[in-house]
């Protein structure tokens, strides 16, 4: 299957698409978030590479973005489909996709620790880098800053 | 004894004398393990903060710590999705080099995580042995890195060292050793009758199983997956480049092993195939190679590169990339975002060993107490990798 067939399948969910070389991304509403990863799964994409997000601060907004490619289909293989979607920065919610793809049960984990994104219908959305009582800013977050040591003389 | 009663939580690790920095909670039922939860972060450095305000090469010495002993591989998938920010690709001299080194990168982790394995089921002869052999191969890198194990060895558009004189003949004859030692290996420890009854069987992943969870490497090849980055997407020589992908059926401890084994013959397969086809050339993209006009008598007599200034300062276009390679222990993935600055905006880096973690929670359950260590072996999990 070539990235044209897989963006023609999914092209009405999209809010936008684009591809270059063999990474084809994916915009889309977060309400339509699973119904996209359900025509994805069942097309042959079988695993979560990654889970990223990333803060923009100014526009009161961070986006989520999920890498995906199969382990079976050889066309598939050298795919790389990356789904993206924006949150509130304020209300950081989106569904989780576990459900459809169990791989990604870590990485959403990671990101909720270190981003504070939360992925609703995650089966264990508990710290897991952190420490277990941490509080504060989440540490990618663009308003955490590293602390630094200074030197008292 | 029933109820709630009957189970006991035990917490294994962060100082277990063979995990390293890891803890498991493990619910016990009798000495059969009922529920299994992996909790990392013990080593957790905030590498991809800390990248946020690093420029984009000094990014390459940090993107490399969290697992040292594989440093080649991460260097290079880094690296990779620099170069693809940048639209720039490494002439075909510096592609081989590289490849040279995340093979030999590959042996060298794969001794160390057998060697581990080793002890863990009570073979302190292997883990020598192991440990031993890896030497060969970190002194043949130290000789075109400069370190033992962090070498920084890949930048962009190139690598900064040739190979010394004489490297071919000693890297040859490191391989005819590490190859008849795999003879040795088999007789002591692959083949020995403890082995074979703790591994054979014991922590099986079958393939869905292993495809749903989505782990990496030589584990989801041990389940007989057909997925090695090395084939599904070439990078670096591996597209001139004959191999075999190492692939067993069983899905168990043992199975995992011997993948390992296989892939070690591989790696000394493709190694001997690069010195043989090693082309000659310039190792640096010609992009920088304009701003060293003064220094090429120079770079070329002492076999290096010496660092154009435009590197202080580098600042690739707006916009994103995504690359991933084939490391030791499995897929790497490394997805940079540039705002135009000289350092990242993020940078979000996946390892083996953390793609792996979910491995452990539902691979565990039903097996005895004494099996931990075998599964935990047969994974190679590394928990400085895993954490960042």
């Amino acid at each position: 299957m070539s990235t044209d067939k897989v963006l023609n399948k999914v092209k009405g969910i999209c809010k936008e698409t684009r591809t270059k070389d063999k990474r084809i991304v994916l915009i889309v509403e977060k309400e339509k978030m699973k119904e996209l990863a359900k025509e994805l799964r069942d097309m042959g994409f079988d695993h979560v590479k990654s889970v990223t997000g990333i803060d923009y601060p100014q526009k009161g907004q961070m986006e989520v973005i999920y890498h995906i490619s199969s382990y079976q289909d050889p066309e598939l293989m050298g795919i790389i489909v990356e789904i993206r979607t924006t949150v509130d920065r304020d209300r950081p919610e989106l569904p989780s996709l576990v459900d459809i793809w169990p791989s990604a049960e870590y990485l959403e984990r990671e990101e909720y620790d270190l981003m504070g994104i939360i992925f609703k219908g995650h089966p264990e959305l508990k710290r897991l880098l952190l420490p277990e009582d941490y509080e504060g800013i989440p540490p990618l977050r663009k308003d955490f800053k590293i602390p630094t040591e200074g030197i008292e003389a | 004894m029933s109820g709630e009663d009957r189970y006991i939580e035990l917490l294994w690790g962060p100082q277990h004398p063979s995990s390293g920095h890891m803890r498991f909670i493990v619910k016990m039922d009798g000495d059969v393990v009922s529920e299994f939860y992996p909790d990392p972060g013990y080593r957790h450095v905030g590498i991809e903060k800390i990248a946020e305000t690093k420029t984009y090469i000094q990014i390459i010495p940090l993107i490399e710590r969290p697992a040292i002993l594989d440093a080649a591989n991460l260097n290079f998938v880094y690296v990779l999705a620099l170069e693809k920010l940048l639209d720039i690709e490494a002439p075909p001299r510096a592609q081989y080099l590289r490849t040279m080194m995340a093979e030999f990168n590959r042996i060298a982790s794969h001794l160390y995580g057998i060697g581990i394995f080793g002890i863990m089921i009570g073979s302190s002869t292997e883990f020598m042995w192991a440990f031993g052999d890896r030497e060969i191969i970190i002194e043949l890198m130290q000789m075109v890195g400069g370190a033992r194990l962090t070498y920084s060895y890949m930048v962009p558009g190139g690598v900064r060292n040739d190979l010394p004189d004489g490297f071919k003949e000693k890297a040859l004859k490191g391989l005819k050793y590490i190859e008849r030692r795999l003879e040795d290996h088999k007789r002591i420890f692959l083949e020995n009758a403890v082995t074979l009854s703790r591994l054979v069987g014991v922590g099986v992943i079958k393939k869905e199983e292993a495809i749903k969870l989505g782990i990496v490497g030589p584990n989801l090849r041990a389940s007989g997956v057909r997925y090695d980055v090395r084939k599904a997407e070439p990078y670096g020589a591996y597209p001139e480049l004959d191999f075999e992908m190492a692939v067993r059926e069983e899905g168990d401890c043992y199975a995992r092993l011997m993948v390992r084994i296989d892939e070690i013959k591989t790696s000394i397969y493709l190694i001997r195939q690069i010195l043989d086809k090693m082309p000659s050339g310039p190792i640096l993209h010609e992009r920088f190679m304009r701003y060293l006009a003064k220094w090429k008598a120079y770079m070329e007599r002492m076999k290096k590169i010496k660092f154009p200034p435009i590197f202080v300062s580098l600042r690739p276009p707006k916009g994103d990339s995504f690359a991933r390679v084939e490391c030791g222990r499995g897929e790497a993935t490394c997805y940079i975002v540039s705002d135009g600055s000289t350092n990242p905006y993020r940078v979000r880096l996946v390892t083996p060993s953390f793609r792996n973690i979910i491995a452990f929670k539902y691979s565990m359950p039903g097996h005895r107490l004494a099996d931990i260590p075998s599964i935990y072996g047969s994974l190679d999990y590394f928990p400085p990798g895993a954490d960042r």
